[in-house]
């Protein structure tokens, strides 16, 4: 007995954008589901360091998985984003022809746009600058793609964890998966912390997700992550770029493209290097130099004194240059979710939905909960609320006056309101990816001291062992002063 | 021939004083006086900070009310590093007097109420 | 809704000046907003001395220098209110701020812009390397050594010389860290020599000129980063670099005007990155003025003092609606000047004006011209000039009297 109780219908193994998503999906169901995650928070792989763009759907191969769950997906996110109280624009994306010879280009993407379902429209070099104006002057035509959006990439993985944990499924962080072994038609999924079973185990590792499914057989495909380098700047940088503007596609990617984030920062990146170490998410001076250049290539006059921070995300890419979703040929209970690049986040939805109903559902019955919860406790904007619902609501609620993070004007109360809900943050970064505290131009300088403070009351916690990101992060390493 | 920079000032002139201490590249009296202590008796003043006993998490400011000779520095630190003082606090109270025998107390630079 | 005649933003060294000095000139009805728990910004956590020369004759610390004016505020019954944070500004000056969750909504004739500086981040230089802890700002590792009583590391490399970076060079040893060298990418020192003497000479830390760190490495916590020496477009020289093993990098890179209040409101933002402003301090926006740090930065804080009270003075008369704006002159930094403040000088005006600039290089025997058109306004001799240290320049009102032109500043060799 004691062997079925942890026992799960299905574990999930990663925790990004794919993992919890196809954990929230599960949770409509009656089943236990688990979620494994070897860091200690969600999101943060490549999920937390992309460009956040919910494609159209117009540029993946007509007859690709990508071109399928990219369409399907993009159609999805209105509803995903009101259900997870997530920031979700459909700002549009402009694909850019800078030469005459780029036009015929541009021609065959639209083309291929229609073969996938896609509306888009051929815009002329004029037209370009008026929705564009500080599009590099040579501008001489563009696809617009309005379906396209933009997420706030944080909060959706973190709200589709917490959506799913309030439907009952299990999250283990700090848990690296060593090892999987299979008895008596259950799987036993070995971590540096324990063991967890399951009937059915889904792969969705990411960068991690060959090292996985090798666990299982041997596999026909390898995971070749390549590095992403991109360029933050700081908001208040409305109207400066109104879409998201792509180059056009080569081989290598989408290229440098200028994106907005949903709080209204501007980025651009990303960079593409074929990289060795899964986990290497540093920076180098001489690829941000090249990205640096691409992006002037496109935009000209970029206010580089705006930049608050550079990063690098790794991207799944596999050697079929496609998602696999499929299951492990030996076996249908382990099913693999990976080589999830761009555009995954926009296919999220229904490759999560996919996933369920048709390779989950195909091995174990589906029952549907009668008490699923299809929204997360919306949050409290205080942006949103207009400036005489907030006096009204502070007054209510004083922490939510106390403002932490003076450059995002973040409360006190906003910080606490997400440490006091399921998938709550453990360190620094995930109060900064959940609340925007310590995100603005200052980065920190000023409020993290009383993150800090406000982290170690929560955990009762000495501040010296308050953690920045992961395991080992910490920022204060002793106290001073032996005086009583 | 001695050549430093005076610290007297946020001026920081470029000092030169010769065997015969004649100073040279001061703008102005106390420069002079500062580079003969220099080469004779080096002196700092030191700030730092001690607990506030009686506040949980709380540091008070201080520093030595005269500079002391320069080799004393640390050893005048670990002393400091022990003392405490209990809140409120008034700028210019004497915590610790004459240091290490230099003539220096450590007073309270911080008001606290 | 509550009005009141002169509302300042920020309760440092400027703010505490700007209230003074409005009250001297019969403004009574004032209200100092302070975002922290106490007056003095900044200053509460820079303990060590070197403050006041010019204002007090004399040595202070930080917290001595800024209790001299918490003193005089109190003797002059000056409202103020800790821990009130301003979150919302208009252009026709209400103020809503908030303190413990009760947000007050005040209407203002005038109002002080005084808050003060942030410091650059690792992303705003774009530091490459691994993503790891133990990079921190000089002014942050500050407030946790000198506030909060906590080390932030044992084996220490400081970017960037600037004041602050050496002040905590001097801080960290002082506290028992190791600090291994500090690292310059300019050919010069971005802080006071007597810091460089009293901070790294007397503890034997070298510093190295234009080196810069072009790699951080750490899996979780910094574990080394490599210096690499830089040719004069700022690029990478390959072959020098250098690894040191280190558990922090403490960052002294830049400071930058914090104005995201006046972004609400519009207002135009000039070279220094703060606001651009006239000679009595004032704003491109009627009746909002700035000074202190977040108009541009300063070099010692006797000088934010004094601009505290240039601007408590121009509001002063400009609540008593004594400013006619009769038209401008424009002051244009010109050869070798990066910035000039004030951007504008009163044609009206009936008093003195002083300039405040900065070089954008070290350069040695050098005349400040003051000009307009082809008339030379001033001229005056500088042994030598810095980057790092503001000059000031005084214009006489019979000399802008005199002008009809725009004015420019430049150097001219000797």
């Amino acid at each position: 007995m004691e062997n079925l109780k942890n026992l799960h219908d299905v574990l999930i193994i990663g925790g990004g954008i794919i993992g919890t998503f196809v954990a929230r999906e599960l949770s409509k169901y009656d089943l236990e589901v688990g979620l494994i995650e070897a860091k200690n928070d969600v999101g943060d792989g490549c999920s937390g360091a992309n460009s956040a763009i919910i494609h159209s759907g117009y540029d993946p191969l007509p007859g690709t998985l990508k071109a399928k769950f990219n369409v399907l997906g993009n159609l999805m996110w209105d509803e995903i984003a009101e259900e997870l109280d997530v920031h979700f624009y459909r700002i549009g994306s402009l694909t850019i022809a800078l030469e005459d010879n780029q036009l015929e280009v541009l021609n065959s993407l639209a083309h291929r746009a229609k073969e996938n379902g896609v509306e888009v429209k051929l815009l002329n070099a004029k037209e370009v600058k008026e929705l564009e104006p500080n599009i590099n002057p040579n501008v001489k035509g563009a696809l617009l793609a309005p379906t396209a959006g933009i997420v706030d990439p944080f909060l959706a993985v973190v709200k589709a964890m917490e959506n799913a944990m309030d439907n009952g499924v299990k999250l283990y962080l700090n848990n690296r998966v060593e090892k999987i072994t299979k008895e008596e038609n259950i799987y036993i999924v070995k971590t540096n912390k324990g063991e967890y079973k399951s009937r059915v185990v889904i792969n969705a590792a990411g960068v991690h997700s060959g090292e996985i499914a090798n666990m299982i057989e041997p596999i026909d495909w390898k995971v070749i992550p390549r590095k992403g380098e991109y360029f933050l700047l700081d908001h208040f940088m409305y109207g400066f770029v109104n879409h998201t503007i792509f180059p056009l596609p080569s081989e290598k990617g989408k290229g440098v493209l200028f994106t907005l984030t949903t709080s209204g920062n501007l980025m651009f990146g990303p960079s593409s290097e074929e990289i060795e170490d899964l986990d290497d998410v540093s920076t180098d001076k001489l690829t941000l130099d090249s990205v640096k250049s691409q992006a002037l290539n496109l935009i000209p006059n970029i206010p580089m004194h705006k930049v608050i921070r550079v990063f690098s995300g790794n991207r799944p890419t596999t050697t079929r240059h496609d998602f696999i979703i499929e299951p492990a040929k030996s076996d249908k209970n382990f099913i693999n979710v990976a080589g999830i690049e761009s555009p995954g986040f926009a296919s999220a939805p229904a490759i999560a939905k996919y996933v369920v109903d048709e390779l989950v559902n195909d091995v174990i019955s589906l029952k549907e909960k009668n008490n699923y919860i299809s929204h997360v406790r919306k949050h409290p904007n205080l942006y949103d609320m207009g400036l005489e619902n907030r006096a009204k609501f502070v007054e209510n609620n004083p922490e939510f006056g106390e403002v932490i993070c003076n450059c995002e004007k973040i409360s006190l109360g906003e910080i606490k309101d997400t440490l006091n809900r399921n998938c709550a943050p453990t360190s620094i970064k995930g109060i900064k990816k959940r609340c925007r505290a310590g995100f603005g131009s200052c980065q920190g300088g000023f409020c993290q001291s009383r993150i800090i403070e406000i982290l170690a009351e929560h955990y009762n916690l000495s501040p010296l062992d308050v953690l920045y990101d992961k395991e080992g992060s910490n920022i204060l390493i002793d106290t001073i002063k032996e005086g009583k | 021939m001695k050549e430093f920079t005076c610290i007297i000032c946020p001026r920081g002139c470029q000092l030169i004083i010769d065997k015969n201490n004649n100073v040279t590249g001061n703008a102005c009296p106390r420069g002079k006086e500062y580079a003969i202590n220099e080469i004779t008796n080096p002196t700092r003043t030191i700030t730092t900070s001690i607990r506030v006993s009686n506040r949980i998490d709380t540091l008070v400011s201080v520093k030595t009310n005269l500079a002391i000779p320069k080799n004393l520095v640390f050893e005048a630190m670990e002393i400091i590093n022990k003392l405490s003082i209990g809140a409120p606090t008034k700028i210019g109270q004497i915590v610790l007097k004459n240091i290490l025998d230099t003539g220096a107390d450590i007073i309270i630079t911080k008001n606290i109420d | 809704m509550k009005t009141v005649d002169l509302v300042i933003i920020g309760g440092g060294s400027a703010g505490m000046a700007a209230a003074l000095q409005a009250k001297k000139e019969g403004i009574s009805d004032i209200l100092i907003l302070e975002k922290d728990e106490c007056l003095g910004g900044i200053l509460n956590q820079c303990i060590h001395n070197g403050f006041g020369l010019t204002e007090f004759k004399e040595e202070l610390t930080g917290p001595e220098y800024l209790w001299r004016f918490v003193d005089q505020i109190h003797e002059e019954k000056i409202p103020y209110i800790c821990n009130a944070q301003v979150i919302d500004l208009s252009k026709d000056k209400i103020i809503k701020y908030s303190k413990y969750g009760l947000v007050e909504t005040i209407k203002a004739k005038a109002i002080v812009m005084a808050t003060g500086c942030y410091e650059r981040s690792a992303g705003a230089i774009q530091l490459p390397g691994d993503r790891c802890t133990g990079v921190i700002t000089a002014g942050l590792a500050q407030k946790y050594l000198n506030i909060k009583g906590y080390m932030v590391g044992k084996r220490v490399v400081i970017l960037g010389s600037g004041d602050i970076g050496l002040i905590m060079a001097r801080r960290l040893t002082l506290e028992g860290a190791k600090v291994i060298c500090v690292s310059e990418i300019m050919p010069y020192s971005a802080g006071l020599n007597r810091n460089i003497q009293q901070c790294l000479k007397d503890y034997d830390i070298p510093l190295y000129l234009s080196r810069t760190v072009s790699k951080v490495v750490g899996k979780n916590r910094l574990e080394k980063v490599t210096l690499s020496s830089v040719d004069e477009n700022m690029n990478f020289i390959p072959g020098t670099e250098m690894e040191i093993e280190c558990d922090t990098l403490v960052l002294s890179v830049g400071l930058v005007p914090y104005i995201s209040l006046l972004n609400y409101i519009g207002c135009p933002i000039g070279p220094t990155k703060g606001a651009i402003v006239n000679n009595y301090m004032e704003t491109k926006i009627d009746g909002v003025f700035a000074c202190g740090n977040c108009l541009h930065v300063h070099d010692v804080v006797d000088f934010v003092t004094e601009e505290g009270r240039n601007a408590g003075h121009g509001a002063a008369l400009y609540i008593k609606n004594l400013i006619k704006n009769d038209g401008e002159i424009s002051v244009i930094p010109g050869r070798e000047i990066s910035y000039v403040v004030p951007q504008f000088i009163d044609k009206k005006t009936n008093e003195n004006v002083t300039l405040k600039l900065r070089v954008r290089k070290p350069l040695k025997d050098q005349f400040v011209v003051v000009k307009s058109g082809d008339r030379i306004i001033s001229k005056t001799y500088k042994l030598g000039v810095v980057p790092s240290e503001m000059i000031l320049l005084n214009l006489s009102i019979d000399k802008i009297n005199e002008i009809n032109e725009e004015l420019t500043v430049e150097l001219e060799g000797k």
